[in-house]
């Protein structure tokens, strides 16, 4: 399977703004790491999750300003990708789980993905990125003002806030094995397959 | 021929280029003239900031109101970030109950004057249930009295080309607002809080409430009020304690 153009532009620029908004991310976290479910929470409330991090002031301004930078980057980013991916059939082609992609032993090309990461793909793109967003969104007091039941969905301001960390994390441990699996698969190759696009693989088979 | 060719593409694009780049500045200029260019609109996150200013600019153009709460949500805790100013000044004025205590408020406007708290009293104003988020993460609901800010700028005639609205506190911190904000209807100079007056570490006698963005804008301990058309001739020039503390100066998120 060849990567198309379009996807390794905006695999790149998506890779770039996720490690800005992971970084970015912990840094505004370390000035609360506390975590809470409904609409308030603070030191004098009982929390959900104390999360094992010391708290630590004073990262929070550069923090917000990469934090929203990427995510702006991030998110139209995304729409480009989604939306050419339904125009040229690239979710039905490549990301589509059918029947024979979860067969065992694998009868699939090695070069194409089989069931579970056509849909571990599928549940980034379609579950985790779009609930990260409008969790964050949740959280700004200005678009709830236009939208309130977007806070109130999520159970409030707080769980919001909660569930945003959760796909954050969820996004983190995919970028780890999407990087692990890459790296078993052939670091060197599999990146210059995602940089220049790849052999067909009709001639790899050859 | 081939040069020809050559050169009346690079003439098209030269053309185009140019087109493009004045398109890019009438655009800017549309933009601040309609509000929607932050102060900090430069700098690496300038971009990411101008897009998120003028995009809820626009969304929230229609005075949209912040989630207002329940009375059962009011939190039982208050939480609340530093402590009163030391100096003595307003030491001076929290021993006298606030009696000698004067609101300020000048800059671009017809009539300067100064309030008193039972002057902002007696101003137009409401109570409201919302929430006060910490930039840091944590939150509470309480419900707060006070005069609108429109009504204080009512009584003062802001000028017609006046921008942004500066408050300073005893603390020596200050914080600036745009007119969107300032005349919108939830936002208060509040001096009460939860029923009774605004206690001392929340802000006494008076702080700005502006529900529609994070804590760090609602300035406490008020002591004046400046109308401007500018942010460049007050402190370093980026429109707050906050931006010069490297926080945006749009808080809305």
């Amino acid at each position: 399977m060849r990567h198309s153009l379009l996807v390794r532009i905006t695999h790149w620029i998506t890779a770039l703004s996720v490690a800005g908004l992971l970084v970015s991310g912990v840094a505004i976290l370390i000035a609360h790491p506390r975590l809470y479910w409904g609409e308030t929470g603070s030191f004098e409330t009982t929390s959900l999750i104390d999360l094992p991090l010391t708290l630590t002031y004073g990262h929070s301004g550069w923090g917000r300003y990469l934090h929203f930078l990427s995510a702006w980057i991030s998110v139209l980013t995304g729409l480009v990708y989604v939306m050419s991916g339904f125009i040229n059939g690239h979710f039905h082609r490549h990301l589509l789980p059918s029947r024979a992609d979860f067969a065992l032993p694998a009868t699939g090309s090695p070069l194409s993905y089989n069931g579970l990461q056509r849909l571990t793909y599928l549940g980034v793109v379609f579950i985790l990125f779009p609930v990260i967003v409008a969790t964050g969104l949740a959280m700004s007091p200005a678009i709830t003002s236009v939208l309130p039941w977007l806070a109130i969905a999520f159970g409030g301001h707080q769980s919001a806030r909660t569930i945003h960390f959760i796909a954050a994390s969820l996004i983190t441990l995919f970028v780890l094995v999407h990087v692990t699996m890459v790296t078993l698969a052939g670091f060197g190759a599999r990146v210059a397959a995602m940089i220049t696009g790849g052999r067909e693989a009709v001639e790899e088979h050859a | 021929m081939r040069t020809g060719i050559t050169r009346r593409k690079l003439i098209t694009r030269a053309v185009t280029a140019a087109a493009g780049v004045s398109g890019v500045g009438v655009a800017i200029s549309i933009a601040d003239r309609f509000g929607l260019i932050p102060p900090d609109h430069y700098g690496p996150f300038g971009v990411g900031e101008t897009l998120t200013y003028a995009t809820q600019r626009v969304l929230t153009s229609g005075h949209s109101l912040a989630r207002e709460f329940d009375r059962s949500q009011i939190s039982p805790v208050a939480a609340v970030n530093g402590e009163a100013p030391s100096k003595e000044s307003y030491q001076r004025e929290l021993e006298s109950g606030f009696s000698g205590w004067r609101l300020a408020i000048d800059g671009l406007v017809a009539r300067p004057t100064s309030l008193s708290l039972a002057d902002l009293k007696d101003l137009p104003g409401h109570s409201q249930i919302t929430m006060q988020a910490c930039e840091e993460g944590w939150s509470f609901i309480a419900e707060w009295t006070g005069a609108t800010l429109s009504s204080v700028l009512d009584l003062v005639g802001p000028a017609p080309h006046a921008r942004y609205v500066f408050f300073f506190a005893y603390d020596d911190w200050f914080e600036s607002i745009d007119m969107a904000d300032a005349l919108h209807p939830q936002t208060l100079i509040a001096y009460g809080m939860n029923g009774q007056d605004l206690p001392t570490n929340h802000g006494a006698p008076a702080r700005l409430k502006l529900p529609r963005q994070l804590g760090y804008k609602n300035l406490k301990y008020l002591s004046r009020i400046t109308v401007t058309d500018t942010v460049a001739n007050v402190g370093e020039g980026l429109g707050g304690g906050g931006p010069e503390a490297g926080y945006a100066w749009y808080a809305g998120i």
